[in-house]
């Protein structure tokens, strides 16, 4: 491995006086590589025209995967369909769960130990059976092959991480916090929005990018009921790659796909912060 | 500025009552002190009073206005609790200003009232800050600030200094006092320290297992304690068990008058009432050890039959370890089955009259 080098650095850290925390260069060295050695290759397939063995770097780099890729409606159709999709899935996922994840966190009911237990349940059986289930009873409502569709059966997916994680999240948010609003003049409402949900915020944020990306690149669900009329993109890329063996064809459609991921990421940032993102995961 | 009346509250959380038929009249401007071991029910009986916890029973009046079942933001009342509770994502003056905020006042009233508030505690320039990066008395004088700026009608503090040292507790508590008496708020203080509630409180009352003891000025509560408990909990207290006979308590190193009906009793004595005289006697009791306090000397006798006294000396008073002493008793409190029965002794009888106009 490239990395090799730079061990004999870091084994001559403990002579330096200078408290520079070589070990940690190191690391996140080797992280980078890990990370972004497949990236750049898949990215470097992406722009070939000519690579072939052994040459370690292509023989002809040019656009005309991409602009044969581009110029497919389909494609330009399934990008638009699949950020639809998933937008509207998150949301609904975020309206419905994270008020059911504070019942869960803070009030007392009867059942509702058994009625969380039902939520994680959907996961705890082998995913495929359950999907073949509900798309039966989606043949018999007339939902297979409908927008609508594949949000119910991409929305069944989200709830877990959507509903576990804020519980944690609303959980760990110190109760006196909420009673000192409430004395303050705030109703359970309003302590809600102000208190609680910003308290949770990065934990929150954080689960809500989870189920973003994760439904984008869900594919089971979006091909069982949607196919053939509904195509997002994953399923539009399986389809690319069983067809014809052009590993460009593959490596384009999968840098568009890091587009939604990347632009979640940057807008997770810009609401969160490094920071406070880090420690949501923490916490 | 407020009247509270709690009439018969009592809670009780499934096991046992954590408050147990409580009654008080909190007049206006007035600051009482709650004092009490650890579970005696203090925070449940502020937390009533605050609307965070539903009494099982009896009810609660702020100015003769029925409360009990009105949520906190419908009370004039302001908690400040033990462990803050800042709103660790907004800073200082946010803190401070989200309450005036949801009273909807204009902003420029908001920043002056803020601001004022935060002079008042002495955290001027403090107002951008976030609350993480404040130290604990600074947390705990926002919080403060935090509840005094709505200028609540009653002001209920829970252990407000418990984690702080004892030089900021002392001058975190002046200025609590100061606030106060200022602003005329009626206050309810929680504290586990006596020499707090003896420094703040217009009253004192002594809880114990969700009772209250006794409720009274802390002259008295100190002077004429009701119980074996209070007298106990409140101050220093040497306890030694005596055999009643005819008017006479009697134990092997002393012999003092005690007007009750025969049978064993326990009296009460204050370390400053016990004087000490040299002995002969070989059963006599002896110095175990002497602390000098600067003030005053703080001398342990172990009596022949276990008991180990308290005694208050003028700092240049000389027991060497091993002394055979006398005992001197000035003032005593007389307890059958926990309750004072009989009270002797100059400032004693003082607070009895008083107590006794009250
Ligand atoms: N939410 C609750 N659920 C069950 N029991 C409770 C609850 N809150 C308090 N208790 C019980 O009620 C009793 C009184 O508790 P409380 O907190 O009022 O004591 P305290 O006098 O404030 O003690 P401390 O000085 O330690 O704060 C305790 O025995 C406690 O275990
Ligand atoms: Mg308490």
């Amino acid at each position: 491995m490239s990395a090799i080098p730079h061990r004999p650095v870091s084994s001559a850290a403990p002579r330096i006086a200078k408290p520079f925390d070589w070990a940690g260069l190191v690391f996140a060295i080797l992280l980078t590589l890990v990370i972004a050695v497949p990236l750049l290759v898949v990215a470097t397939w992406a722009f070939t025209e000519v690579w072939r063995y052994p040459s370690l770097v292509p023989q002809k780099f040019g656009l005309r995967f991409w602009s044969q890729t581009l110029s497919r409606a389909d494609v330009w159709e399934a990008l638009f369909l699949s950020l639809r999709l998933t937008a509207v899935v998150t949301a609904l996922s975020a309206v419905i769960c994270l008020p059911a994840a504070y019942a869960f966190a803070r009030l007392k009911f009867p059942g509702r130990n058994l009625l969380f237990l039902s939520f994680l349940a959907s996961h705890a059986f082998p995913k495929f059976g359950l999907l073949v289930a509900i798309a039966g009873i989606f043949l018999h409502l007339g939902l297979i092959s409908t927008f609508w569709g594949v949000v119910l059966i991409q929305l069944v997916g989200t709830l877990m991480l959507m509903i576990w994680v804020p519980v944690a999240a609303f959980q760990a948010v110190d109760r006196r916090m909420e009673e000192a609003a409430r004395d303050a003049g705030a109703g359970p409402l309003r302590v809600f929005w102000s208190i609680t949900l910003p308290q949770a915020g990065p934990t929150i944020a954080a689960a809500v990018l989870l189920t973003f990306v994760g439904t984008f690149y869900e594919t089971e669900g979006a091909w069982l009921i949607g196919a053939p009329q509904v195509r997002t993109m994953p399923v539009l890329m399986i389809s690319f790659i069983n067809n014809q063996l052009v590993v460009q064809y593959g490596a384009v459609l999968s840098v568009m796909l890091w587009l939604p991921s990347f632009l979640a990421l940057i807008f997770a940032r810009r609401i969160v912060g490094t920071g406070a993102f880090a420690r949501g995961f923490g916490a | 500025m407020a009247r509270l009346t709690i009439k018969g509250v009592s809670k009780s959380f499934g096991t046992g009552f954590a408050v147990n038929d409580v009654s008080l009249d909190v007049e206006d401007g007035e600051l009482v002190c709650l004092l009490g071991p650890s579970g005696s029910g203090k925070s449940t009986l502020l937390r009533m009073i605050g609307g965070f916890e539903r009494p099982s029973a009896g009810e609660i009046l702020i100015d003769a206005k029925d409360v009990t079942r009105l949520p906190p933001e419908r009370r004039p009342t302001g908690m400040v609790f033990q462990s803050h509770a800042l709103w660790t994502h907004w800073n200082v003056f946010d803190n401070i200003a989200f309450g005036l905020r949801l009273r909807r006042r204009p902003r420029a009233e908001i920043r002056e009232r803020v601001e004022q508030a935060l002079a008042m505690v002495g955290l001027a320039d403090y107002g951008q800050r976030m609350t993480t990066q404040l130290s604990g008395g600074q947390q705990q004088r926002v919080a403060l600030a935090r509840s005094l700026v709505l200028e609540p009608k009653i002001l209920l503090l829970d252990e407000p200094f418990a984690s702080l040292d004892q030089h900021l507790r002392e001058r975190l508590r002046e200025e609590v006092k100061d606030i106060q008496s200022r602003l005329g708020i009626t206050t309810l203080f929680v504290t586990h320290g006596q020499d707090e509630a003896l420094a703040l409180a217009d009253r004192i009352v002594v809880m114990r297992d969700g009772v209250m003891e006794q409720v009274a000025p802390p002259d008295v509560i100190y002077r004429a304690p009701r119980t074996e408990f209070v007298a106990s909990f409140i101050g220093s207290m040497n306890f030694i068990r005596v055999t009643v006979e005819e008017g006479i308590g009697r134990h092997e190193d002393l012999t003092l008058p005690v007007p009750v009906a025969d049978g064993p009793a326990v009296l009460g004595i204050r370390p400053e009432a016990l004087s000490l005289t040299p002995s002969e006697r070989p059963r006599a009791g002896r110095v175990h050890r002497s602390i000098d306090f600067g003030t005053h000397k703080l001398v342990d006798i172990d009596l022949l039959d276990g008991t180990r006294m308290k005694a208050m000396m003028p700092p240049e008073t000389q027991v060497p370890r091993g002394l055979r002493v006398e005992l001197g008793v000035s003032a005593f409190h007389v307890f059958r089955d926990g309750a004072q029965v009989y009270q002797a002794g100059a400032r004693g009888s003082e607070t009895e009259r008083r107590v006794s106009h009250a």
